[in-house]
């Protein structure tokens, strides 16, 4: 398929679409516009739904119902948003339903800014919502790479029956680069478990977060956390980028990860050996990879470059457990750190080692 | 003998879990009996809310959906948007729909969401031991309202069918009650219907059910249905709100 040059958010929306998505509940925040109105436009054209819902919180709870009647279906938002969401998450996961939600990051706390940051991290690994629960949280750092997640960002929450995250930020969602689409035939799973109607001879079909005995909760939990373990053990996606003999190991995502391999660039003309270790699955975090560099006898420290205050740094100190200096560098609220601050900051580093 | 009474399909076997003199069973088999009438239990979902019932779906023996306190409509609009062939139905309380979820069954009605809605109005908080709901009515001790409810304070009891049945979207809005044989006729008959609109593809329906918690409300049943008949029924006045033909 030829090229086509699209804007970050409107390729999410057309990747969806072409994976087979048909519903789409939503609710209006920057900078992730682009993505409600794209699928406003197209999926009618499709036979599919798009629905502009009366809050995030009913959006997300939308998702939760088309999801339990066996639909490919997905929301998107934005920080502040995402907040919102995080209560039908929470049942999503409990319920054990697969959706896919997109969270074009900005900056916090509170109503925050408009643009882009990394600060929503915590909330999106750690859980974000009540309860014990993880989601696969994939980290698109190129709008061709938006494209490849979102399609297998599908898949996987089909696999496992659980929500998954695109975590993207402003400058992903609005910038434009040229993409491919896959020609990949959609095959959509079986979903005997829908609430379709409980015709005669099938087993009635309940869509249920709710154990009431304590025993039964913690079984459903260990259930939950039998996934996560298979998640860790199948899903981790991590580039590694010029990190054989590299002294200082900068660990970036995302936005981040294309600014790093620029200070990478600059500090090779300068004669300094700069790797790059990229999650892109920022849940199940890359831990071995983390873990194989740092006993690299070349590896003298990390850097954690974020556009926030420091959330994947801590990620990566325990991977590294030690083994190896972790420093830190970030710019929050929306500012983005440059190539020649970066550079200055490595080279603070060197003269301490 | 002659067969006067039959438990209806759309109920399963499990016993209630609700507390004697509750008004909730009469209306769970209302609902059911409906169901089989129109011969529609093969292809209905129920969403189930969060108080009292939160358990109908143990109860109703149709596909059913628990969704999180208040979001029912907006979970049952995500249901029927999938599948538009279905019948959709949601039973929420006063605290789960008037409250929390204030914002979900206003604009789901609003939108015309081919969707039953089944409201039960028993003026409290059951399920977590008796708080003021916001159809408690003006004076009504509560463990919240512990001197009684104050308009001033708390504002005035809010009636819910009034206010939806200025939305555009709505094709049928009546309020009943189960204090007595003769309204529980009418409130099967309105409940009936509300399942009827939805399957004349007409536009939201919703059946307010004025019911009884005698337990919260410190009161024997029989106290209890005396209750709602001399203090609900005047604030809530019975009958249809809106029809569209």
């Amino acid at each position: 398929m030829a090229k086509v040059l699209m804007k970050g958010n409107e390729a999410i929306a057309e990747a969806a679409i072409q994976a087979g998505c048909r519903y789409f509940f939503g609710y209006p925040i920057t900078p992730q516009n682009e993505i409600p109105a794209y699928m406003a436009k197209m999926l009618p054209k499709v036979g599919g739904c798009f629905l502009q819902a009366e809050s995030e919180i009913s959006a997300i709870n939308m998702v939760y119902g088309a999801a339990g009647a066996g639909a490919r279906v997905m929301t998107s938002s934005s920080s502040p948003g995402i907040s919102l969401k995080q209560e039908g998450i929470s049942y999503i996961v409990g319920a054990e339903l697969p959706c896919l939600i997109v969270n074009i990051v900005r900056g916090g706390p509170g109503l925050g800014g408009i643009q882009p940051a990394q600060s929503d991290y915590f909330q999106a690994v750690k859980g974000g919502g009540h309860g014990d629960y993880h989601m696969v949280v994939l980290a698109p750092s190129s709008i061709q790479e938006m494209v490849d997640l979102v399609t297998d960002g599908f898949d996987i929450a089909d696999k496992y029956r659980n929500p998954v995250m695109i975590l993207g930020d402003g400058m992903l969602g609005q910038m434009m680069e040229p993409v491919e689409f896959r020609e990949k035939k959609t095959i959509l799973p079986e979903k005997p478990w829908a609430t379709t109607g409980n015709k005669e001879g099938k087993p009635r079909n309940i869509i249920n977060s709710l154990f009431i005995d304590p025993q039964g909760l913690e079984d459903h939990v260990l259930k939950l956390y039998k996934k996560y373990d298979e998640m860790k053990e199948n899903e981790v996606r991590v580039e590694c980028y010029n990190c054989e003999d590299a002294e200082i190991i900068i660990a970036a995502y995302g936005t981040m990860a294309r600014i790093a391999k620029n200070v990478i660039q600059m500090a090779e003309e300068q004669g300094i050996k700069i790797g790059l270790i990229r999650p892109i699955t920022l849940w199940p975090f890359p831990v071995d990879t983390f873990k194989k560099w740092a006993d690299s006898h070349h590896v003298k420290a990390f850097l954690s470059l974020e556009m926030s205050m420091g959330q994947m740094v801590e990620d990566i100190r325990l991977s590294v457990d030690g083994a190896k200096p972790v420093h830190f560098y970030g710019r929050t609220g929306g500012m983005v750190p440059t190539p020649k601050a970066i550079l200055e900051e490595i080279k603070k580093i060197r003269e301490g080692i | 003998m002659a067969k006067v009474f039959e438990k209806p399909k759309a109920l399963t076997d499990k016993p209630f879990h609700y507390c004697p003199g509750c008004t909730h069973g009469i209306v769970h088999c209302l609902v059911a009996e409906a169901i089989d009438e129109l011969g529609i239990r093969e292809k209905t979902v129920g969403v189930a809310p969060v108080g009292c019932a939160v358990f109908a779906y143990d109860y109703f023996n149709c596909d059913m959906h628990e969704a999180a306190h208040g979001r029912a409509p907006a979970v049952a609009t995500g249901i029927k948007r999938v599948l538009p062939d279905n019948v959709v139905f949601t039973y929420q309380g006063d605290g789960d729909l008037a409250s929390i979820g204030a914002a979900e069954i206003v604009h789901a009605a609003n939108r015309g969401e081919r969707l039953t809605t089944i409201f039960i109005n028993n003026a409290i908080y059951g399920m977590t031991g008796g708080q003021m709901a916001p159809t408690s009515l003006v004076g009504q001790v509560t463990t919240t309202s512990p001197y009684g409810r104050s308009a001033d304070t708390e504002g005035h009891p809010i009636r819910v069918s009034e206010m939806l049945a200025t939305l555009e979207g709505v094709a049928y809005i009546e309020r009943v009650s189960v204090h007595d044989i003769k309204n529980i006729n009418r409130a099967k008959k309105a409940i009936k219907k509300a399942f009827e609109i939805q399957l004349e593809g007409k536009g939201f329906a919703l059946v307010e059910v004025l019911s009884t918690c005698p337990t919260n409300w410190g009161m024997t049943p029989i106290e209890a249905l005396r209750w709602l008949e001399t203090n609900m029924i005047p604030y809530y006045p019975l009958g249809v709100k809106k029809e569209v033909e």
